[in-house]
């Protein structure tokens, strides 16, 4: 059971490590990682799912009668290019994040945010007051 | 020609994106995606006239034969998706060039509209397509592109709302990928209507009941169900000023429609509502959408944020018409998707044309701005009547519809919850009338003028087209009926 169904539990492995990173990750870059994991679980689910044991690349001619479903692995070449415009674009804006806060720590970056929300507030209430 | 149509109205947006991005002049690229936003909106009411009483065109892309090549598939409920998603992105790109004018650098203006393309273009293609990874591939460079117009926001906080929606977006889409693999897992077709007839024999697999789940909670996400709504009111305060109209209108929305063709068309009626029990979901959490982000929506001081709160509300209405399922409930749900879409469009425009002149969008700083921008503000209040339902608007229409759903399962209960939560919108749209008409001006914004007609007209055309939907109500409720009763498995 276990050597059969090897490559889905790596994916159920690494699809879970991949959203405890992103879910437990105060760095914004990690959280990258972490996403970047959960997605190439989900390519393996793809990839293992056309695999035909035994079975040869897709090409025709004589002799070959069984072989690998192409589809899912054509689909998955796809997520790829997604999965990487994704990292690509999550990097840009977590680089634009550095500059503008000069850090990538959630944490730090919700305090800075709770403290113009609070200059913001306190404006507001003293506006309504002062009226 | 004619039977182009439904490649066309994809090709023209995504056509026109890339060489876009090549045009260094913002104005040349302005007039490019303009007219091909325009032009797309033209082709979308062309496939509304040919599919208009019930037809169904189907296009084979490239002339392949479903299900080797792709299938296009346009019927009354994508058409009118369609017109949409092409006629608010067109209105909104009319009045966003100048709006991005004294914010951005001109020779970024045509990457940003180049974006702005890929979005339109990727939305229509979610809704015409017959396909269900190119569902997955089409939601992610809508998602994609989206992300890339929110952390273009002025505000730093904006940075941080793309990177959460980015963070959110992708878990949605990928899960929503995993139902993708499953149902081809054991179906071996990812076309959409071969999927519907294979899946009701597989009902008992429980590889099929993953993919549902994993499929409800992708689409949830990106359809903001709320608790997954958390993303949306950031994306939306802090994205440049216009394009949260454009955002507002429609992203939300098409999330929504495919929700809709993947429980009613493809896993099928039985499956999903009598086997899966999935109303049993979405009525408790969509009512408690409506009630809480309708709460948090009055407290809040942030005008734009305060319309973002009301956006995940009035999405509660929709799934809860679907959730209903009846007649009046599907017909409420579409219908208000539609018009909401138009006054949500209509309500963020103008208040991005009033952000314009006074740079905030804090309560107090609106403070007297109807005496200043008295047309800009009249079209606001106008929008601000139909968001709350009242009668001759389009929001009455649709409102209309859901009470009388829950009328006709008998949960009088429900009915008056969603009288009392007008009255929750009344609140919050008279939050901004008040400050707007009856606090004194501040001083600092004693020289604001009327904003000029490049946006004022947009602003207008929501504003009337709010009024003409709700008296004219064939395109909507009249097309939405019709498509209820078809998914419902009536026959007229």
């Amino acid at each position: 059971m276990f050597t059969a169904l090897f490559n889905y539990w790596v994916v159920i492995v690494l699809m879970m490590a991949g959203l405890y990173i992103v879910m437990a990750s105060g760095h914004l870059v990690k959280k990258i990682i972490g996403l970047n994991i959960f997605q190439t679980s989900v390519f393996i689910l793809f990839i293992s799912m056309g695999k035909v044991a035994g079975g040869t690349a897709p090409i025709l001619k004589d002799g070959i009668s069984v072989f690998s479903n192409p589809l899912p692995h054509v689909l998955i070449l796809t997520a790829i290019v997604v999965g990487v415009a994704t990292t690509a674009l999550g990097l840009a804006i977590a680089v634009r994040i550095y500059e503008e806060y000069g850090t990538v720590e959630e944490d730090d970056i919700a305090e800075m945010d709770n403290h113009d929300q609070d200059l913001d507030i306190a404006e507001y209430q003293r506006i309504e007051s002062g009226k | 020609m004619i039977e182009q149509l439904p490649a066309i109205v994809l090709l023209l947006p995504l056509l026109a994106a890339p060489i876009c991005s090549m045009i260094h002049n913002g104005d040349y690229a302005w007039y490019l995606a303009a007219a091909s936003c325009w032009l797309a909106a033209a082709a979308a009411v062309g496939l509304m006239a040919q599919v208009w009483g019930g037809h169904t065109i189907s296009y084979h892309m490239g002339g392949w034969p479903p299900p080797w090549g792709i299938e296009l598939v346009i019927d009354e409920l994508s058409a009118l998706v369609v017109i949409l998603v092409t006629v608010f992105a067109a209105l909104v790109i009319s009045a966003l060039r100048e709006s991005l004018r004294p914010k951005m650098r001109k020779h970024r203006h045509s990457l940003y509209y180049a974006a702005y393309l890929l979005c339109v273009a990727s939305l229509i293609g979610i809704t015409v397509t017959g396909d269900a990874f190119n569902v997955f591939v089409f939601l992610e460079i809508s998602s994609l592109s989206t992300y890339a117009l929110i952390a273009r926001g002025r505000d730093r906080r904006a940075l941080i709302a793309s990177f959460r929606y980015l963070v959110m977006g992708t878990i949605g889409a990928t899960f929503i990928l995993i139902s993708i693999g499953f149902m081809y897992m054991v179906t071996g077709t990812l076309n959409m209507a071969d999927l519907a007839e294979r899946l009701p024999a597989l009902s008992d697999n429980r590889v099929v009941q993953a993919s549902f789940a994993f499929f409800t909670v992708g689409v949830a996400l990106k359809v903001a169900i709320f608790p997954l709504h958390l993303w949306l009111p950031n994306a939306y305060a802090y994205a440049p000023k216009a394009t949260t109209a454009f955002l507002a209108a429609t992203a939300t929305k098409v999330s929504l429609y495919v929700l809709i063709r993947f429980l009613f068309d493809v896993y099928g009626l039985e499956f999903s509502f009598q086997q899966m029990r999935i109303d049993l979901l979405l009525i408790p959490l969509s009512i408690a959408g409506i009630l809480i982000a309708s709460l948090t929506a009055i407290f809040q001081t942030d005008a734009k944020k305060l319309l973002a709160w009301s956006s995940v509300g009035q999405l509660g209405y929709m799934v809860l018409g679907v959730a209903l399922l009846n007649t009046a409930g599907l017909t409420a749900a579409i219908a208000h998707m539609f018009n909401h879409a138009m006054i949500k469009a209509g309500l963020f425009l103008a208040l991005a044309a009033m952000i314009y002149r006074v740079s905030s969008s804090r309560l107090d700083d609106l403070a007297g701005i109807g005496r200043q921008m008295p047309l800009t503000m009249a079209a606001f209040t106008v929008l601000g009547l139909g968001l709350i339902g009242v009668p001759l608007t389009a929001g009455f229409v649709s409102k209309w519809y859901l009470i009388s759903g829950a009328l006709d399962k008998g949960w009088v209960p429900l009915a008056a919850m969603l009288i009392g939560s007008s009255l929750m919108a009344l609140i919050y749209i008279g939050k901004i009338i008040d400050v707007a008409y009856f606090k004194p001006c501040k001083p600092e914004h004693a020289e604001v003028r009327e904003i000029s007609p490049t946006i004022l007209i947009p602003c207008w055309v929501f504003a009337l087209m709010s009024i003409y939907f709700g008296i004219d109500t064939r395109l909507t409720a009249g097309v939405a009926g019709r498509v209820a009763e078809s998914l419902l498995g009536i026959s007229s």
